[in-house]
């Protein structure tokens, strides 16, 4: 596992010997899961990611801040992060130590502020079937295969290209340009 | 090689002769919005990085709109950085309060918006601009921070749907009802990744703010832009309101030029439309809606908070009474005295409506409109996801302004056609 990725994401990848370990996925059996839903407008007047990981998927489950271990994964249906350009969507899952979202498909912004974070995000057409909310999982980003450790199955999926890996490895984009 | 509007003007900026959909490309900004919820972030971000510096402090406009004016402490804070920041840099064209209105309102209407131009902001409805026919797009705060350094951003070039546009809009149908048409057609992620080019004869009829209220949207669509060509129409909205620089370039799709989709829109067949909760795909026409009880209508926003906007509002309000709370928010300072000086403030106070200050207010449930769990708001918005307007409990029906207003006469959804 080559993905290496901003800072307190690597911290947690460090702990985990470098590796995008497993986690415990947490399924939404839904499409269009929104930023609305992700990080309402009411915590908007801020943007620390601790405070704003306090708030995540609150409007979807009240419970997911209280369930989520580090290093878990959210699994969602089609067009996951739709709605506004807040990049506190990704800094409220990234907060929440959240290893990666796995969706069907990503709306555009999220995709892109995903990617500009160094936050991993992985498209896997029919996510929500493969996937069972309490599934071990562990990725394998820039293999593109994706194993199912209770169902003991391997998916594959498009890795994200080369210029996206590259503005992960370099730690964001921001960092990249700061090079 | 054909291309479409969107792919010459991206060629251009990133000093290619051609480029095609799904090539990566690194393009100039022309101009980069900011606004108080996602800028503040992106000032942080580069403070952090060493990185404390705007590429042309002539080319950035900065507004806060979202909590403006502030709505309580954390706001005010956010609204303190950004001050802080535009003083640092001498920012030419920052509007705070008192100047300060809804970005994409605020943008064309001062002058900021070109024919032909990449233009970026931290806000999803930056697409906004595309009805000036230049490249427009929402970005985040990382994406927001690397423009305001660097004048530069990668792209992947969007390919194309078309929408042609055809007939006159019946009275009382409005552009927003064609927007709400488009996104029931296509879903929220039809036009995913892509751009949306609106054409045809039914635009020609379209002042500049109808026009916007269909790029505006092209979000809802999961578009990366919505863009239309400059006609007589723009050349007019724009010798009134460019300012420094009153030149442009014009680009237009070839003849031959490569779409993956197209799709016909009939405007005089369109009825009022109002979009159910909780996604803006959820249209229906009016003659299915009419009838459901509402608590509140909202009336404003970057969607539909223009002068226009406000006049439709006012014709069905004017001696009348609104039988539910009704919230008038014009979108800028300079909307807001033309309203003023057209007595439209009049018509909304004898109605019982109130007028906010300009702001995005209620529209993303900031402030000033908030909904309690269980109630319903027929708004003028864009969105009607879950918890966007107050309460996760409750619900949002987007509509035109005469929809929002006949609707605030009855206290329930109702066809404006009875009323115009
Ligand atoms: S008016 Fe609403 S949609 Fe428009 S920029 Fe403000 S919050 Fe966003």
């Amino acid at each position: 596992m080559q993905i290496r990725s901003t800072e307190k994401f690597c911290e947690l990848q460090t702990r985990q010997n470098g590796r995008l370990d497993m986690g415990k996925s947490h399924v939404y059996k839904r499409d269009n899961i929104n930023t609305d839903e992700i990080i309402p407008a009411r915590y908007l007047n801020m943007d620390a990611e601790e405070e704003l990981a306090r708030h995540c998927m609150e409007d979807i489950d009240t419970e997911f801040v209280a369930k989520v271990a580090a290093g878990d994964f959210i699994v969602a249906g089609e067009d996951f992060g739709c709605g506004s350009s807040r990049e506190h969507a990704v800094w409220a899952i990234r907060g929440a130590k959240v290893a990666a979202v796995i969706a069907g498909s990503f709306a555009r912004i999220f995709y892109r502020n995903a990617i500009n974070c160094g936050f991993l995000v992985v498209e896997l057409p029919g996510a929500v079937q493969k996937i069972s909310n309490g599934d071990e999982l562990e990725i394998d980003a820039r293999g593109g295969k994706l194993k199912n450790v209770t169902r003991k199955e391997v998916y594959e999926f498009t890795p994200l290209p080369d210029f996206a890996l590259e503005i992960i490895e370099a730690g964001g984009l921001l960092k990249k340009i700061a090079e | 090689m054909a291309m479409t509007i969107t792919e010459k003007i991206l060629a251009v900026h990133s000093g290619n002769e051609s480029v095609k959909a799904g090539q990566l490309i690194n393009a100039d900004i022309d101009v980069v919005m900011c606004h108080d919820v996602t800028t503040p972030a992106a000032i942080s971000m580069l403070a952090e990085r060493g990185l404390d510096r705007v590429f042309d402090s002539e080319k950035i406009v900065v507004t806060p709109d979202h909590f403006q004016p502030a709505k309580d402490i954390k706001s005010a804070e956010l609204h303190k950085r950004l001050d802080d920041w535009c003083k640092k840099h001498k920012i030419k064209h920052y509007y705070p309060l008192g100047k300060a209105g809804v970005c994409h309102a605020l943008l064309p209407e001062q002058g900021h918006v070109r024919p032909g131009e990449v233009i970026v902001g931290g806000d999803s409805h930056t697409c906004t601009y595309g009805a000036f026919g230049a490249f427009s797009t929402g970005v985040g705060s990382t994406d927001l921070a690397a423009a305001i350094a660097t004048g530069q951003l990668w792209f992947r070039v969007p390919s194309s749907i078309k929408f042609e546009l055809s007939g006159k809009l019946s009275p009382a149908v409005y552009s927003k009802d064609i927007v709400l048409e488009v996104i029931r057609r296509i879903g929220t992620d039809g036009a995913r990744y892509m751009a949306m080019e609106f054409a045809g004869d039914g635009l020609a009829d379209l002042s500049m703010e109808a026009r916007m209220t269909i790029t505006n949207m092209a979000i809802e669509a999961g578009g990366k832009n919505g863009i239309m060509a400059v006609d007589e129409v723009t050349r007019a909205y724009l010798a009134e309101h460019l300012k420094d620089k009153a030149d442009f370039t014009v680009y237009e799709s070839d003849a031959d030029a490569e779409y993956v989709r197209c799709e016909e829109i009939d405007c005089a067949a369109l009825e009022p439309m109002v979009a159910f909760p909780h996604l803006p795909s959820n249209g229906k026409a009016i003659s299915e809606a009419a009838g459901l009880a509402m608590d509140q209508s909202y009336i404003g926003s970057c969607t539909n908070g223009r002068i226009e906007d406000l006049r439709i509002a006012a014709e069905i309000l004017k001696g009348r009474q609104v039988a539910i709370r009704t919230i008038v928010v014009p979108a800028t300072p300079e909307i807001w005295k033309q309203a003023m000086d057209e007595k439209l403030f009049d018509v909304f106070y004898d109605a019982g409506c109130v007028v906010s200050a300009p702001t995005c207010g209620a529209c993303l449930g900031g402030f000033m409109g908030i909904l309690a769990a269980g109630e319903k708001c027929v708004s003028t918005t864009n969105r009607n996801f879950v918890g966007r307007m107050g309460s996760p409990k409750s619900e949002v029906y987007l509509a035109s302004p005469a929809t929002a207003a006949a609707s605030a006469v009855e206290g329930k959804l109702t066809d404006p056609r009875k009323y115009l």
